[in-house]
């Protein structure tokens, strides 16, 4: 006869341990359910509220009762934890939900084949749609990633490739130019270029401080593909002769291309929605607008601004269905960036 | 039938010195390098060299007074005029220091959890709202605010004043609710949990595994190795995100604006319907103001710059060197 030893997991829940922390469960939405029948708490937060806090109780007490002081404390920062992980994904949740359920209304096929030339915000629906402001934000990204992705590339260049003796203030300024208020970057491009030189609102004003807030987001997560780049490979490419331009350009910048892409995607997606700036400088025009350097141009983010500030209910559920498309955009920028950047050095 | 000539090229000399095309590319890589310094140090001189003016001026009254007005006579020209950023100031620290007290604990529970309690699964999920949630525009929250979140928080400040009232931040005169620094310090903390959340976590994951485990083999609850090995490990890193945080706070112009009801007068009592934001009054005055005005306006802006730099760069020194201790 054989024997054959089945381990054991001493540390495995046992169909008791699982009963109770149903019993625990279920007790504190219970009493979740009463404490907001017999006090004047009310709304679906409280319910939750009150499970919560019932529920850190009753574990607390009960890890407490059974394994002493230590095992309590342990149980109650379970809870906290779960609570903080949860109260921070709300949000997102609620914020997602609410703008799918307030913007699908306004979407219609009207909206992408029409500008607001002959509408107002406070018009029926029907009337005119974002046309201009698909294309003006567009175009808007376009100059930006034009202008923004030389100069970030090539700072992220200088941080993993040349190392002089600027990298440490170097790095230190990025990290400090990713903290600069996109307010501030309108002011600047106001006072520095609109007023002296153009005089003019354009959409190549709102792309210039757009490039301002786009450069650190491109820099920094471009040093840390470049960074990625194994050291080998730099080496191959100085030992067969090349020189520091050859082995970059053929050598390490094709090997990043993907995670650079990614880089590239991430700033677009910080900008994609960025107000304050595009209200200080492109003026806002209601018509489709193809010349960035003369003449105002509208943008999704000025239009959401202009019909939420309209205030009307059509007015609103155009700003709804504004922030619906700009979310999407949003997600598509953001669901590519990470697609690409799952594999963060080509083959 | 030629004879097989054997051409040997002359061996290239050796030299130290780099070639042409490496110097042009050296240099124009520095060059790209340093632009992120040209572009802060213009965007200093240019706002300051606009604001100029008005900073000689008002003086040091531009942030010590609360007034703001403007007279001009019919043809434009400046009659009076009163800039005092005191107020907006107050009301800027004001708002983010809520959005930060409200912040950070969430922040860094929801970091424990995601390092130390999720399954991997989880873990991965949560992550990707996370940063998800860092990539909304600012708009989308300041509409979200405004339109869903305010009722709500409206009616937990008013049960943080019947309750906590005798606290003196929680004490006001007039029952005003609406559009509070509180209201807008609680839209701010919501976009600034991705960023802290992101920090925090990249920091408590650094913590030393070997010291985790020596923990856990002396029998330590999760949470006690928690408090022996992590929090030690990542406060300042901590605090660093928190103040990277803050700087993001102070600098949100939209969302703020859209929730934050701007009086010109200086208001310590976070619950009461009247705040003030520098951000916000530059979106406030710029749609009306006289070519004399908007320098002022540049002045504040300068002022929002300076104040974000130097937070963001006493946040950037802490999470760098804590980032280095840990190894």
């Amino acid at each position: 006869m054989t024997m054959t030893a089945t381990p054991t997991r001493p540390w495995a829940a046992s169909p008791k341990d699982r009963a109770i922390d149903g019993a625990i469960f279920i007790g504190s939405l219970l009493s979740s359910y009463l404490l907001v029948f017999l006090t004047p708490l009310k709304g679906k937060l409280a319910y939750f509220v009150c499970f919560f806090i019932a529920y850190a109780i009753f574990t607390t007490a009960f890890k407490g009762i059974q394994r002493g002081n230590a095992a309590a404390k342990d149980a109650l920062v379970n809870s906290l934890v779960a609570i903080g992980a949860i109260v921070t994904v709300i949000p997102a949740a609620s914020i997602l939900a609410t703008v799918l359920q307030k913007g699908l209304p306004g979407i219609s096929f009207r909206l992408f084949t029409t500008d607001m030339a002959l509408a107002t915000p406070t018009d029926p629906l029907s009337n005119g749609g974002l046309l201009h402001a698909i294309t003006g934000t567009l175009t808007l990204m376009v100059l930006a990633l034009v202008m923004s992705v030389p100069i970030g590339i090539l700072t992220a260049l200088y941080l993993t490739e040349i190392k002089g003796r600027f990298t440490g203030p170097i790095r230190f300024l990025v990290q400090a130019m990713s903290g600069v208020p996109s307010i501030v970057a309108g002011l600047f491009i106001l006072s520095a270029i609109l007023y002296p030189i153009t005089k003019g609102y354009s959409g190549f004003m709102g792309a210039l401080s757009l490039t301002i807030l786009m450069i650190p987001t491109i820099a920094r997560t471009s040093e840390e593909v470049l960074n990625l780049i194994p050291n080998d490979l730099r080496e191959a490419g100085t030992a067969l002769g090349g020189t520091q331009l050859r082995t970059v350009a053929m050598i390490v910048l094709p090997a990043a291309r993907s995670g650079l892409v990614t880089a590239v995607i991430l700033g677009v997606a910080r900008i994609a929605g960025e107000t304050a700036p595009i209200l200080l400088l492109t003026g806002g025009g209601d018509k489709v607008n193809p010349n960035a350097f003369t003449g105002p141009m509208g943008s999704l983010p000025y239009y959401i601004w202009k019909s939420f500030n309209a205030g009307s209910p059509e007015a609103i559920t155009r700003a709804w269905a504004g922030l619906l498309v700009l979310v999407g955009l949003v997600l598509i920028l953001f669901t590519s960036a990470r697609f690409l950047g799952s594999r963060k050095v080509s083959k | 039938m030629s004879t097989a000539e054997l051409v040997i090229p002359a061996p290239r000399e050796i030299v130290t010195e780099p070639r042409r095309s490496d110097k042009v590319f050296r240099g124009v890589v520095t060059g790209g390098g340093l632009s992120s310094l040209a572009i802060l140090g213009l965007i200093a001189i240019f706002l300051g060299y606009r604001g100029f003016e008005v900073l000689r001026q008002e003086g040091i009254g531009f942030i010590t007074h609360s007034e703001w007005s403007i007279s001009t006579d019919d043809a434009g020209n400046v009659l009076d005029s009163h800039f005092g950023l005191a107020a907006m100031l107050v009301g800027t620290i004001l708002c983010s220091l809520i959005a930060v007290v409200i912040a950070v604990p969430i922040s860094v529970f929801s970091a424990l959890f995601l390092n130390f309690y999720a399954p991997g699964w989880l873990k991965k999920i949560l992550i990707t709202i996370i940063d998800l949630m860092a990539a909304f525009p600012s708009i989308l929250f300041g509409i979200w605010g405004f339109l869903v979140l305010m009722p709500s928080v409206e009616y937990w400040a008013k049960l943080l004043h019947r309750y906590l009232g005798f606290i003196p931040i929680f004490d006001m005169q007039v029952p005003v609710y609406t559009r509070s620094p509180f209201v807008a310090g609680v839209v701010l903390s919501i976009m600034i949990i991705p960023i802290i959340t992101s920090v925090s976590r990249e920091i408590f994951s650094q913590a030393p595994l070997d010291r985790i485990q020596a923990a856990y083999a002396l029998g330590a609850t999760r949470w006690a190795m928690i408090k022996a090995v992590v929090i030690p490990h990542g406060r300042s890193g901590v605090i660093g995100g928190a103040m990277l945080g803050l700087g993001r706070a102070m600098g949100e112009t939209v969302a703020v604006f859209t929730v934050l009801n701007i009086v010109f007068q200086v208001n310590w009592q976070m619950l009461l319907g009247a705040g003030g934001n520098v951000a916000s009054l530059i979106i406030l005055k710029f749609g009306d103001a006289s070519p004399y005005e908007i320098k002022a306006l540049m002045a504040a802006g300068l002022i929002l710059f300076l104040l974000t730099l130097i937070v963001n760069a006493i946040a950037n020194l802490i999470v760098k060197t804590t980032g280095k201790s840990g190894r």
